[in-house]
């Protein structure tokens, strides 16, 4: 039961001892008894120990109030305002409005720029799902990680100085912020669908890539609801327009979970794209990449043959405008904690997905 | 493919221990759904090649707690919408996971993947014999349609015997 912290080498050497509390007394005695002589160091290791995780709590907290803490899950607000804080903190990072949703609240993405005018661009967005709270906050930490990484990191002051990259990390706000008030599981919009008690559409099934086959449903009550058209959804049209207006992307990437998948086109049939042979080997050097972190397995293949047939996708709608590199990421986990992971995976989980995207960004 | 009865699938498997990564045992088993009647759940045979670890402490330690608890427990999302779940909980998450497997399996065809998504109520009701019994209303993700499907179910354990559900009726949707 004693725990040596100093052990017995030599005569005249000292020896440090931790000692139980129900053993004090008896050791106390012996060590009497033989003529040995002690102090005390610590009265109460306990106490000392209580103190630490003390002290560490507080200035945990501290370290908190004045930065962002990437490790947990924040309010849309929050994440707006971490927004504005990278913006200002950053010259070649931009808040832009992409558009506002049907609730009237914006579509705030941000944009990474060292210069030069129309460069080939990059999009990424997390949360067309609102309940998939991992990809929001997964997103955020990526924004951060690219943005301190210019003019470090190799590969992003390579990537930046050649390309733009726009990163829209709540591409569903109603439905995200539904989800802290109301319904944690929301998956949809918040539009109002006439003629039903029911509100919201899938939004990724509303994209104009197969809209209405099958694979989404055509109920409003149903959480893949497709919604009365294409682009119906302000949330998706507005991004539609705006990648169709920009020109020049070269790769769409989008953030789910769960599932741990990387997919690419096509959703809406299960034949082929022409790209296929590349862009499977493309998905599993990223899956490996991913793999490399922490081990997460990521399965690789087309959307129709690895998740479910699925019509009116994001993926297919940009690979089909000519955006050659479309994947769909389902972040952790398999099913265990599934929509609810636990906040202390949010970091572990963009830290991996990250290394899937420069994967990809790479080969762009 | 097996004329007018079904499909069956074959199938080799690993059983990890949720609680112990390192734990783990080989299983074979054969899952045969039926041809449209959509009652009836997939009938499944399993082989395990290897033994299950005991939890006989744990599982005491668990029993007597409740058994003792003055008032009856009580408790809502598990998980909380951050993911996280009190440790003094973590069992009654496991209870339920073990239970709704159960009506996974009742409830489960070729077209539908069911997992729990979140435990939105769960009650304990003292009973008069040996039996733990929880009432429980958990919500099921069902990734092919993407539904929330609320089910409440009646959940009796005791270390001896393991888990049965004894009740369960899925509600109208979320």
């Amino acid at each position: 039961q004693l725990d040596f912290w100093i052990n017995p080498s030599a005569p005249a050497l000292p020896v440090d001892v931790r000692i139980p509390a129900v053993s004090v007394q008896p050791v106390k005695a012996f060590l009497e008894s033989q003529g040995i002589e002690y102090s005390i160091l610590i009265e109460d290791l306990q106490d000392v120990l209580d103190k630490e995780k003390q002290d560490m709590a507080e200035s945990a907290q501290r370290e908190r109030s004045t930065s962002f803490d990437f490790g947990s899950y924040h309010t849309l607000d929050d994440i707006y305002a971490e927004l504005d804080h990278l913006a200002s903190e950053y010259s070649f990072v931009e808040k832009i409005q992409i558009g506002e949703s049907y609730e009237k609240r914006p579509l705030y993405a941000l944009k990474f720029s060292t210069g030069g005018s129309g460069r080939p661009a990059i999009w990424l967005d997390a949360g067309i799902h609102s309940r998939e709270w991992v990809t929001q906050a997964s997103a955020l930490w990526i924004a951060n990680q690219i943005a301190s990484g210019y003019g470090t990191d190799s590969f992003i002051t390579s990537l930046l100085d050649k390309m733009d990259l726009f990163l829209l990390p709540v591409a569903n706000p109603d439905g995200f912020v539904y989800t802290h008030t109301s319904n944690r599981m929301w998956r949809k919009t918040r539009s109002k669908n006439p003629g039903s008690v029911c509100y919201g559409v899938d939004p990724n099934r509303n994209w104009d890539a197969g809209f209405g086959g099958p694979g989404a449903s055509s109920k409003p009550c149903s959480d893949s609801y497709h919604g009365p058209s294409a682009n119906s959804e302000v949330e998706v049209k507005s991004v539609a327009d705006f990648i169709t207006n920009h020109g020049n992307f070269k790769a769409f990437l989008t953030l789910h979970s769960y599932s741990q998948l990387l997919m690419y086109p096509y959703g809406y049939k299960c034949t082929r794209p022409d790209d296929y042979a590349e862009l499977e080997s493309l998905g599993r050097a990223a899956a490996n990449a991913i793999k490399s972190v922490y081990g997460t397995t990521f399965q690789v293949g087309p959307i129709c043959s690895t998740i479910y047939q699925a019509s009116g996708g994001s993926i297919d709608w940009a690979y089909d405008q000519g955006i050659k590199y479309s994947f769909a990421f389902e972040l952790r986990d398999t099913g265990r904690y599934g929509f609810l992971l636990p906040a202390t995976q949010i970091v572990p989980a963009a830290t991996e997905t990250w290394m899937g995207l420069r994967r990809i960004m790479e080969h762009v | 493919d097996i004329k007018d009865v079904g499909h069956k699938y074959y199938l080799e498997l690993t059983l990890e221990d949720v609680l112990d990564k390192d734990s783990t045992v080989n299983c074979t088993a054969e899952v045969l759904y039926y041809l449209g009647n959509k009652n009836m759940a997939p009938d499944v045979q399993f082989t395990l090649e290897g033994e299950l670890k005991s939890t006989e402490e744990a599982d005491h330690v668990f029993y007597t707690r409740i058994r003792n608890l003055e008032k009856e427990l009580v408790a809502e999302n598990i998980p909380d919408s951050h993911g996280h779940v009190p440790p003094e909980l973590e069992p009654l998450h496991l209870l339920a996971w073990v239970a709704s497997g159960y009506l996974v399996w009742q409830n489960s065809t070729e077209n539908t993947q069911l997992q729990l998504a979140q435990i939105k109520h769960v009650k304990q009701v003292r009973r008069s014999d040996e039996y733990l019994q929880f009432d429980y209303v958990v919500l099921l993700h069902e990734m092919v349609s993407q539904e929330i499907i609320p089910w409440e179910m009646t959940v009796l354990w005791h270390p001896r015997d393991g888990v049965q559900v004894t009740r369960a009726s899925r509600q109208p949707g979320h």
